[in-house]
């Protein structure tokens, strides 16, 4: 049997094309001018808890008048899970994820438009978004106001059942507000709220139940999650220019949704450049703690306990604690026709995360129920060329 | 009673005739910017490299939205 999608295409994907969006087009930044044309390279890795992810992500921008600028994305993940809800109920598997994105930007004064489409593709999951998002510079440009809307279309299958196909429609509002304070500190503000409606549960994943029946003392059966959901999250984030050439970073995000999920998550960043060396330097902590869904359980006590049923470790309550360094050096590269300047950057980011009510099951000599707690470290590796012409 | 609200919309007529000689001005000149321009005020530099540390987040926990967009800069066209 194989079980499939703990990571990481699974319902999450039009909110990272989401991201790509917004990172992309600067519709929740400063907005009077077109992003810079460039070219990103980049090799990505995702290493723990028995899961590796590793793939390309291309993306190139060109603007063209200064009025229009246009982007694509090609990104892969090559998955290898042999994660602990793999090893638990199903056997090593590898699968592999491609996804598309284009853009396309307009400013016209000092309003700044963004359209763009993206496509998800792997053997059992199909989906397709479309995103539209408009911002506005005003009070002398130190105010932007921005909002975007996306919906997306999603179609599930389940490797080894043909009659198995589902479907899941998402959309998603967000609205963004930037604001100069003083020459040295800018603060972003934004909320998103997502509606998804569908087949929102994963078709392979299963919960555990206790049956006296079984010699372990416990069985499997499938997971069922409501067909809606509908969550908010608001964050507020600041910029601020110390007094030597460097930067802090300060954020803090708050989140609930309809299935009692409640998290939020804080973080601090600091930049600093070397000067005369090219070099560039960052580092990072970041905290996140969530709330478990109201129909998690590890342990549920028996066969079809109760309407809705879900023993996904994302949706239990934990903690993490993230470590992130980051180095980028700069160089010119007028030598080379068309292009001005380069990047060569490097970022490595260290999770650990602890569980509150997730055990490992894969620990002998427990009753159930009484497992230690689960918990692991995993490994976000980041090292990409840019190229600006 | 009724004369302490008269006494207190007399202030707020006189205060709202006393503001509406003051004009909210942005209070950041252009030239000001020059820290607000650097790329490292940027909220994040490198769309490629946050999009994939945003999809990890999104993956691996139950929260989702309102993550940074880009943004920083300058302001000034």
């Amino acid at each position: 049997m194989q079980i499939k999608a703990y990571f990481p295409a699974r319902l999450i994907w039009l909110m990272a094309a989401g991201m790509l969006f917004f990172l992309v087009t600067g519709i929740s930044g400063y907005a009077a001018v077109l992003p810079e044309d460039r070219a990103d390279v980049m090799y990505h890795g995702y290493e723990g808890g028995g899961l590796e992810v590793t793939g390309p992500s291309v993306l190139v921008r060109k603007g063209i008048k200064d009025k229009v600028s246009i982007w694509a994305n090609y990104y892969v993940d090559h998955i290898s899970s042999a994660s602990i809800d793999v090893m638990a109920t199903a056997s090593e598997y590898t699968e592999e994820r491609e996804e598309k994105s284009l853009g396309f930007d307009y400013l016209h004064g000092k309003t700044f438009m963004g359209l763009s489409y993206t496509n998800s593709e792997e053997d059992d999951y199909s989906a397709h978004s479309f995103r539209f998002g408009i911002s506005q510079d005003f009070f002398g440009d130190l105010t932007t106001l921005g909002i975007s809307y996306a919906r997306g279309s999603d179609t599930v299958r389940r490797n080894g059942d043909d009659n198995f196909e589902e479907d899941a429609k998402r959309q998603i509002y967000r609205v963004d507000l930037s604001q100069v304070i003083t020459k040295n500190l800018i603060v972003n503000l934004n909320y998103e709220g997502v509606t998804d409606e569908g087949f929102l549960n994963n078709p392979y994943r299963q919960v555990r139940f206790l049956d006296p029946n079984s010699a372990r003392g416990y069985s499997y059966e499938a997971e069922l999650y409501p067909r809606t959901r509908t969550s908010s999250a608001q964050a507020i984030r600041a910029m601020y220019f110390l007094p030597y050439r460097a930067a802090l970073k300060l954020e803090f995000r708050n989140y609930s949704d309809t299935w009692g999920i409640n998290a939020y998550n804080a973080e601090v960043a600091y930049t600093h450049p070397i000067e005369e060396t090219g070099l560039t330097v960052e580092l990072k902590y970041r905290f996140y703690d969530q709330t478990e869904a109201d129909f998690y359980s590890d342990l549920f006590p028996r066969s079809n306990a109760q309407n809705f049923i879900a023993r996904d470790k994302e949706l239990a309550a934990f903690q993490t604690n993230t470590l992130g360094a980051g180095v980028t050096y700069e160089f010119d590269m007028d030598w080379f026709p068309g292009f001005k300047r380069g990047q060569l950057s490097l970022f490595v980011d260290y999770i650990d995360f602890a569980y509150d009510n997730f055990r490992d099951v894969t620990a002998t000599g427990f009753a159930p129920g009484e497992e230690p707690l689960y918990e692991f470290d995993s490994t976000v590796t980041r090292l990409f060329f840019s190229f600006y012409y | 009673m009724k004369r302490r609200y008269l006494l207190l919309l007399f202030f707020l007529v006189v205060g709202s005739g006393g503001c509406s000689n003051y004009e909210l001005k942005p209070w950041v000149s252009p030239f000001e910017r020059n820290n607000l321009a650097d790329p490292i005020m940027s909220f994040s530099r490198d769309p490629v490299s946050a999009a994939y540390l945003h999809h990890v987040y999104q993956a691996r926990e139950g929260a989702r939205g309102a993550e940074g967009g880009s943004g920083g800069g300058c302001g000034c066209n």
